[in-house]
């Protein structure tokens, strides 16, 4: 009984959860940068940039899981790809910190940056025409990660390829497009990618204040497309789409057309996963086609799997947890972490299949009972 | 638990104004001149050889409560899949109304022209509430900026309101509907149907699984139904097709081999042969 009658007041302490997650988010950010950029980096209380950045990254990771959060824990699209766009998201913002190096590159080419230049080229190929104005680059990194997700949902959904051969599929196009990525002659820098970036609208990118100002970024964009999350999936699009999670085909017999709803809420988090992969180039200094591999996907969704499906606070804990225990685990054995990884995934599988705050939201209800 | 509500019959009657008047252009767009709302006509659908539908022709009035009778095999559930667009025909034609030619519409739009099924095993979102579960089928725009933006109004509310009196869920709507018994599934599905206010209601087996008095009721709430709607129940139970019955069509291997009243069947010879084989 207790797990049917859980939803009846699921929604006001789901809000308690997603407050809680956001106070917390907020308070870690302030302190953080107020202890990098206001105490010495003598006293204890420092924070090193080093550790900014590490944390920025994890929020952009934590971006990323809640876009894979959205199309699978609410819909049931299991997207083995999304890396795909989160590293296309990643090459438009490398490409506009690419054209702001100027004549700064080793080379001292004006234009080209320097890989082309090395590769004998004379002008800029047309696809690069734009990136110098930051405005058009992050239109294109909206538009070109969703306009992919919109061709490829399109066809897979209307075709109603569903289940494991959907995710065979989003494996493919991320593989197929760090194939791609990998020549020389894509125009984007192939094995090396695009990297030495100095500085984005004229801030230095080595510099702590910028290293803190893109935390923050970092942080906002999360929280907004939290609560944008949640409010799309609250709304009655929300329950069409969980409808479909759980049985499609009766969905579509009471009018609703699966397919639409399907590929606009795999653009939207494309899109999402997007806005971390250029949140997270200038933070770490590189984009390459590593990006892409199949691997990568797979790691997100095992992030999720252990923050816990369907909650959307659970994919940010739980790739905020993995990342750490990552950078932790490889330091001390390098080799070792994709066993760890994957006894994690079959552990959570098997003794938490809801996740950690799926075990956390149970405890919660039956305290509630008691008290 | 609660012993089972039972639907009041009384609030459908009452609840049938509002519900016209929300139809839309799509539905009353159906030519009903001739006074015949389905023609299924030479309709057949073959699996690997094995045909299922062989030929059949079916002819559905406006208003009418029709039974569809049958053993097992006989193509029932078959002829519903392809009405509603599930299941495509290897030949054959199916007009809703005078014009509409439904082969080759897909689920959603057949749906949307005002054609609601029940299945036969109740399929209900579980991990919604009964209200979502309602709301989710209720008549109206489908559209994805539809449901991001849309908010229910007063009369939406007062129709679900309605609904789940009628289904003996009003106590029961913030449920999980994975947690109601098999019977009020069956009902919560029926609520789902009425609130789609289709003009034609198929539904495949209703009283499976339910009591003798719940039994009672459906037969009630169906006959209450038909006249607005049409309605065509496809059923095994014998007494339940005889409580309400006023034409029963009987199939056999995928073709029509009787049509008439109750009476007219039972002493049918095609049809006491089929089911009662060498006894004769």
């Amino acid at each position: 009984m207790i797990q049917y009658y859980r939803d009846e007041v699921r929604t006001d302490y789901l809000h308690k959860n997603g407050r809680v997650f956001l106070i917390v988010l907020f308070g870690v950010v302030i302190y953080a940068s107020f202890c990098n950029l206001f105490i010495p980096d003598n006293s204890i209380f420092y924070v090193s940039t080093y550790t900014i950045t590490l944390l920025g990254k994890y929020l952009c990771f934590a971006l990323l899981a809640l876009s894979v959060d959205v199309v699978w824990g609410y819909c049931g699209i299991l997207s083995l790809g999304h890396g795909a766009f989160f590293a296309l998201g990643g090459y438009t913002m490398g490409m506009y910190l690419m054209r702001q190096i100027g004549e700064r590159g080793v080379y001292g080419h004006p234009v080209l940056p320097d890989f082309m230049v090395f590769l004998n080229w004379k002008e800029l190929p047309w696809f690069w025409y734009g990136f110098d104005s930051f405005g058009f680059a992050m239109l294109m990194t909206l538009v070109v990660p969703s306009a992919l997700a919109f061709v490829f949902g399109w066809l897979a959904f209307r075709s109603r390829v569903t289940g494991v051969y959907l995710s065979i599929i989003t494996q493919a196009l991320t593989y197929a497009l760090m194939l791609a990525f990998f020549r020389n002659e894509m125009g984007f820098g192939g094995n090396n990618g695009l990297t030495d970036f100095k500085d984005i609208l004229g801030f230095d990118l080595q510099s702590d204040r910028t290293r803190v100002a893109l935390f923050c970024l970092s942080a906002i964009a999360l929280t907004l497309a939290y609560l944008l999350s949640q409010l799309i999936l609250q709304s009655r699009y929300g329950r069409v789409v969980v409808a479909i999670r759980d049985v499609e085909p009766r969905t579509r017999s009471i009018g609703f057309k699966t397919e639409n709803y399907k590929v606009s809420l795999f653009v939207y988090s494309a899109a999402l996963a997007a806005i971390a992969g250029a949140l997270y180039v200038p933070q770490v200094g590189i984009i390459n086609p590593g990006e892409f591999s199949p691997l990568n996907s797979i790691e997100i969704v095992v992030w999720v799997s252990v923050g816990g499906r369907a909650t959307l606070y659970g994919a940010v804990v739980g790739a905020i947890l993995v990342n750490y225990a990552k950078t932790k685990f490889t330091a001390e054995f390098p080799d070792e972490w994709l066993y760890a990884l994957g006894l994690l995934f079959v552990g959570t599988t098997i003794f938490l299949p809801k996740g950690l705050m799926g075990f956390f939201d149970a405890k919660q209800w039956r305290n509630q009972i008691r008290g | 638990m609660t012993i089972f509500n039972f639907p009041k019959i009384e609030h459908v009657r009452r609840a049938v104004p509002p519900f016209r008047s929300a139809r839309n252009n799509s539905e009353s767009a159906v030519d009903v001149s001739h006074n015949v709302i389905l023609y299924v006509e030479s309709l057949s659908v073959s699996f690997d050889g094995f045909k299922a539908l062989d030929d059949l022709n079916l002819y559905i009035n406006n208003g009418e409560l029709r039974c569809l009778i049958g053993a097992n095999g006989a193509g029932k559930t078959t002829l519903m899949d392809v009405i509603t667009g599930k299941t495509h025909p290897d030949r054959g034609h199916i007009y809703f109304g005078q014009t509409i030619d439904l082969l080759g519409k897909t689920e959603t739009e057949i749906a949307q022209l005002g054609i609601g099924r029940k299945f036969q095993k109740p399929t209900v979102f579980e991990n919604q509430t009964v209200f979502s579960n309602l709301e989710l089928a209720m008549r109206g725009d489908k559209g994805i900026l539809h449901a991001l933006f849309s908010k229910l109004n007063s009369t939406d509310l007062d129709w679900i309101k309605e609904v789940t009196e009628i289904i003996g869920l009003d106590s029961k709507e913030n449920l999980l509907a994975g947690a109601l018994s098999h019977g009020q599934k069956q009902w919560l599905e029926i609520g789902m149907l009425l609130i789609a206010d289709p003009r034609l209601m198929l539904i495949d087996e209703p009283v499976a699984g339910m009591t003798a008095s719940e039994t009672e009721r459906t037969a009630e709430l169906l006959i209450s139904l038909a006249g607005d709607r049409t309605v065509v129940v496809v059923e095994h139970d014998m007494d339940f097709v005889r409580s309400i019955a006023r034409t029963v069509t009987v199939l056999h291997q995928g073709s029509v081999i009787a049509e008439g009243s109750m009476s007219d069947i039972q002493n049918n010879p095609a049809v006491v042969e089929v089911y009662l084989g060498e006894e004769q």
